[in-house]
């Protein structure tokens, strides 16, 4: 387990606030969407983390989340479409020494830019990804996307989807993964604490966000996430804690066999001894992918860090990679690479 | 009964191509000739060709793999276009190269591999050593195969193995007829084998025997002389177009003091540049292997914005793929050198043979209005400096900038004076300084237009860029209108600038006369060499060769005035002619071009240029 921040990146000698992360440019995103309140955890969590605030740079694609970096005051690329986690990656190798952060959504990360995202994770760079997942193009004015529920009724999907949608959790698991984990835009406080984890991880992380779009996809996550019936339909997963949720906290998740089940406490002799307890730091993603996996109305949906594992990370290789290069190759200098091989003088 | 060989024939230039069948070892054989040919003091230059296939079916034309050397005593600034000896080691290669024999030429075959099967999935009908259509050349029919297993009888090889080191014995054979000396290639043996002492006793027994074959039989009466070339003084190497290169950039790497960064997808022609670059961590290079093409430049424009000297490598179709990232380092104005390896096109076209057809690409092949450097390379070794010199350009001005090189010269090989880097020009990247407090994003140097390069880390200059439109100055996302026009005319303006700053356009010859010959990149070589002979013929012709494409440079306008007629020579189908004539509009252009995957002969040349002088 790992409680610290990046030793590489150096950390603020004064304390620094909210506001130093504030840009001067105004936000445009359409009043009550779920970017701002991610906008707004980034800057609460940020100081937290500790790092310069020279040090922090975003990253984003296109779409209406990757208008992110001009909104917080960072070092920042607003790239091209589905192409972030790319850029990201070259600045994070380029200089390890920077706190690296994608804004991204379902349409870029996945369609567009499903490339990327699938090999970033595989190569587990030392980039946090923030995919904001509101199941639809937004900034495109309502098509479809890969996380659409089948069957829904879009622009572009007049008598409903006919595509299977991604799991984003499954794909980050499915492509090796060290960190997924999964929060709702209208719970800051569980979306900070979720930040701060994932700035903590040595290793791409992937925290994606269920995000509602209130003019093309409004309430799609409603279902889940109404205050109304969220504490009976989410579960809110904590590292050695085991898995109970419902708004009478008498429910629970238990390995039956090899799948999950929910049980409820106190019925059929079922004890809190039964049940799950959470592991995010196993390496073995099998847990991790049922959980990431479940849906309601079957189950709850998992929230918070489902899977942090440690591993080596690429930028952290590249850089041993190089100092062992560095001190063992006889060509210190392009001047001995010149004059390395085959030479010859002519007078 | 070794005879002695009174008969030296003196010469100034040889070719000799050596072709076989693609596991024959035809490039090897190439290789270790052409490597000893430079340290018996020639100068050279070398092309292999091979076909795209690994492993294309035995014995077939498709399978024909060859490698052509070109030695002489005087500069050869070109492959040469027909061979002088060639080496045939199966009767599909000996067909498909007959052509690029010259009248006489040598041609020595192994006559075991002319057997019916061969001969008849080659396409003969009849063995061609058996008729009279060979009479036209000292033919020397050798039986390699054979002598090749009797050489190394003593060492209890299977055939298969033995037959590996048919082309020694080919090799064998040149170093008698050119009068060299085994060490290097002894040397070569002792390094590439270095726990395989069978496999070394193998190759040298082979080798002296076709030596001593060489020596004894007739149709060998007379041996080269190729004297010393006189070339400049100076520390020497051989190197090949990718490689050098590769080097250039590290050199520009280390001269500007900014960490070489690569992001790259392998493609053919240009793969070499990657895993050249990939050796060299001890110098701090940073290769990334990306996921694909899109991937390859996005991560270099992410490590530009850091600070890196950012390089992305490919040829004509990852160029195709990469075209909206040049367009996000263009509105962004980061450095960046995008290499094409140019080859055959469109689609994947011809993937190991070389054109010149992606130039309208590198211009043009963007959304908006999007102004990129264009520089071409011009042989194999001066792809070192023009690397440089691309680095050097992108990060003093600020914008991305294509090097356009070629299949030809990427993976062709010359020798290459070796410069000192601290003789190479200064590189000043323009480093905006911490807290600076007149810092603003787009506020740009008023003798380059450059904005400057404030890199993350760096206290008091936190800013974004991004693809959208920025408000001149500041940075802002802008829509204003007439913003937009303000960036555009910049971005245009800054790019034209840079011809300040680049070198005149030379002229080879008289600066006025009947014909003006243009040509840019890979084909300096042949046209040069044709103008040159002209030229000793008392004829009114000059050369100008472009390595500047965007901006052209200066006095362009100038060197285009003082001739009657301008021809514009390519391997593609007019466009450069085309941009000449869009920018220089009025001169009386004429053109030569070819599409065939092949490169100028200097004959077809001379040619066309005496038809040009006669021309009303």
């Amino acid at each position: 387990m790992n409680n610290q921040p990046n030793l590489t990146i150096e950390r603020s000698s004064v304390e620094l606030t909210k506001e130093d992360f504030v840009s001067d440019q105004m936000v445009k995103w359409c009043p009550g969407c779920g970017a701002h309140a991610i906008l707004s955890s980034v800057a609460n969590v940020f100081p937290k983390i500790g790092y310069r605030k020279e040090n922090f740079m975003f990253v984003s694609g296109i779409g209406c989340s990757s208008r992110f970096p001009y909104y917080v005051n960072t070092y920042g690329i607003h790239g091209i479409h589905g192409r972030a986690a790319a850029i990201a990656s070259g600045v994070k190798i380029s200089n390890p020494h920077l706190s690296v952060w994608v804004a991204t959504g379902d349409g870029d990360s996945m369609a567009i830019g499903g490339n990327h995202f699938i090999h970033i994770i595989r190569r587990n760079i030392d980039v946090n990804i923030m995919l904001f997942n509101n199941q639809i193009y937004g900034l495109t004015k309502g098509q479809y996307s890969p996380t659409t529920p089948m069957g829904s009724v879009t622009k572009t999907s007049p008598q409903g989807t006919i595509e299977h949608p991604f799991n984003p959790g499954e794909l980050v698991l499915g492509a090796q993964g060290t960190f997924f984990a999964r929060v709702i835009d209208a719970v800051p406080r569980l979306m900070t604490e979720v930040m701060f984890e994932a700035a903590k991880h040595d290793g791409t992380s992937v925290v994606e966000i269920l995000q509602n779009c209130v003019i093309f996809a409004d309430k799609t996550h409603d279902s889940v996430t109404n205050k109304e019936h969220r504490d009976d339909r989410t579960i809110v997963l904590r590292n050695g804690e085991p898995m109970i949720f419902g708004k009478d906290k008498n429910k629970g998740i238990r390995l039956n066999g090899t799948r999950l089940e929910v049980v409820t406490l106190g019925e059929n002799g079922v004890t809190e001894e039964d049940l799950l307890v959470h592991d995010a730091y196993q390496q073995d993603p099998g847990i991790h992918l049922m959980l990431a996996k479940m849906s309601y109305p079957h189950f709850p949906v998992a929230l918070g860090v489902i899977r942090s594992a440690m591993y080596p990370t690429y930028d952290d290789m590249v850089e041993e990679q190089i100092a062992y290069a560095k001190a063992k190759q006889k060509i210190k200098t392009v001047d001995d690479l010149l004059n390395s091989g085959e030479t010859w003088e002519i007078k | 009964m070794v005879k002695t060989k009174s008969n030296v024939i003196q010469k100034d230039a040889v070719v000799v191509k050596f072709v076989g069948d693609s596991g024959d070892g035809m490039q090897l054989s190439g290789t270790l000739f052409s490597d000893t040919a430079a340290l018996e003091g020639l100068d050279l230059a070398t092309f292999p060709d091979y076909p795209a296939e690994i492993r294309a079916p035995h014995n077939t034309i498709a399978g024909v793999s060859g490698f052509q050397v070109h030695v002489g005593a005087k500069k050869i600034e070109t492959t040469g276009d027909l061979c002088d000896v060639l080496v045939a080691m199966n009767p599909a290669s000996l067909k498909a190269n007959l052509k690029w024999a010259k009248p006489g030429a040598t041609i020595i075959v192994d006559e075991n591999a002319f057997d019916e099967a061969a001969l008849k999935k080659s396409g003969y009908t009849e063995n061609p050593l058996e008729n009279d259509s060979l009479s036209g050349y000292n033919l020397v029919k050798a039986p390699v195969t054979l002598l090749t297993r009797e050489a190394v009888k003593h060492l209890s090889l299977d055939n298969k193995s033995a037959d590996r080191s048919k082309n020694m014995f080919a090799l064998g054979m040149m170093y008698h007829l050119f009068g060299w000396g085994f060490d290097h290639t002894y040397e070569f043996f002792g390094k590439k084998f270095k726990n395989k002492p069978d496999v070394i006793a193998a190759n040298k027994a082979v080798l002296e025997a076709g030596f001593n074959y060489a020596e004894t039989i007739e149709a060998l009466s007379s041996v080269f002389q190729v004297s010393k070339a006189k070339m400049e003084p100076g520390r020497y190497r051989n190197i090949t177009g990718n490689v050098a290169t590769a080097w250039g950039f590290l050199a520009a790497s280390e001269r500007s003091g900014r960490p070489l960064f690569l992001g790259s997808y392998p493609i053919t022609p240009a793969t070499e540049i990657l895993i050249e670059l990939a050796k060299y961590k001890s110098l701090g290079a940073k290769v990334f292997q990306a996921e694909d093409e899109i991937a390859g430049i996005c991560s270099a424009i992410g490590a530009s914005y850091t600070g890196s000297l950012a390089l992305t490598s490919t040829s004509g179709p990852g160029l195709s793929l990469k075209s909206e990232a040049i367009g996000l380092a263009v509105m962004t104005e980061l450095p960046l050198v995008i290499v094409n390896v140019q080859r055959g096109g469109p689609s994947t076209g011809l993937p190991t043979k070389s054109e010149q057809s992606d130039l309208y690409q590198a211009l043009f092949g963007r959304n908006g209005e999007c102004p990129v450097v264009v520089i071409a390379a011009s042989s194999s070794a001066n792809c070192f400096y023009y690397a440089y010199m691309a680095s050097k350009i992108a990060m003093e001005h600020m914008t991305p900038v294509i090097l356009l090189t070629d299949g030809y010269l990427g993976n062709g090989s010359q020798l290459f004076r070796i410069p000192k880097v601290a003789e190479l020009p200064e590189i000043k990247p323009p480093i905006a300084k911490p807290n600076d407090p007149d810092f603003k994003p787009y506020r740009r140097n008023p003798e380059t237009l450059a904005r400057q390069w404030a890199l993350p880390g760096t206290e008091g200059l936190r800013h974004r860029v991004g693809g959208l439109e920025k408000e001149d100055i500041y940075g802002n996302v802008s829509t204003d209108p007439l913003n937009h026009q303000k960036m555009v005319d910049l971005r245009e303006a800054k790019v034209q600038k840079i011809a300040e700053f680049i070198p005149e356009q030379e002229i080879t010859g008289a600066k006025e006369g009947d014909v003006l010959v243009v040509s840019w990149g890979g084909t300096f070589g042949p046209v040069s060499e044709a103008v040159e002979a002209l030229q000793k013929g008392g004829k009114s012709i000059s050369h100008a060769h472009f390595n500047y494409i965007m901006p052209l440079p200066r006095n362009t306008a100038s060197v285009l005035n003082g001739f009657k007629k301008v021809i514009v020579c390519e391997l593609n189908s007019g466009q450069f002619v085309n941009y000449l004539k869009m920018t220089h509009p009025g001169h009386n252009y004429r053109k030569y071009n070819k599409v065939q995957g092949l490169p100028f002969t200097v004959t077809e040349l001379v040619n066309v240029f005496n038809a040009t002088l006669e021309e009303k």
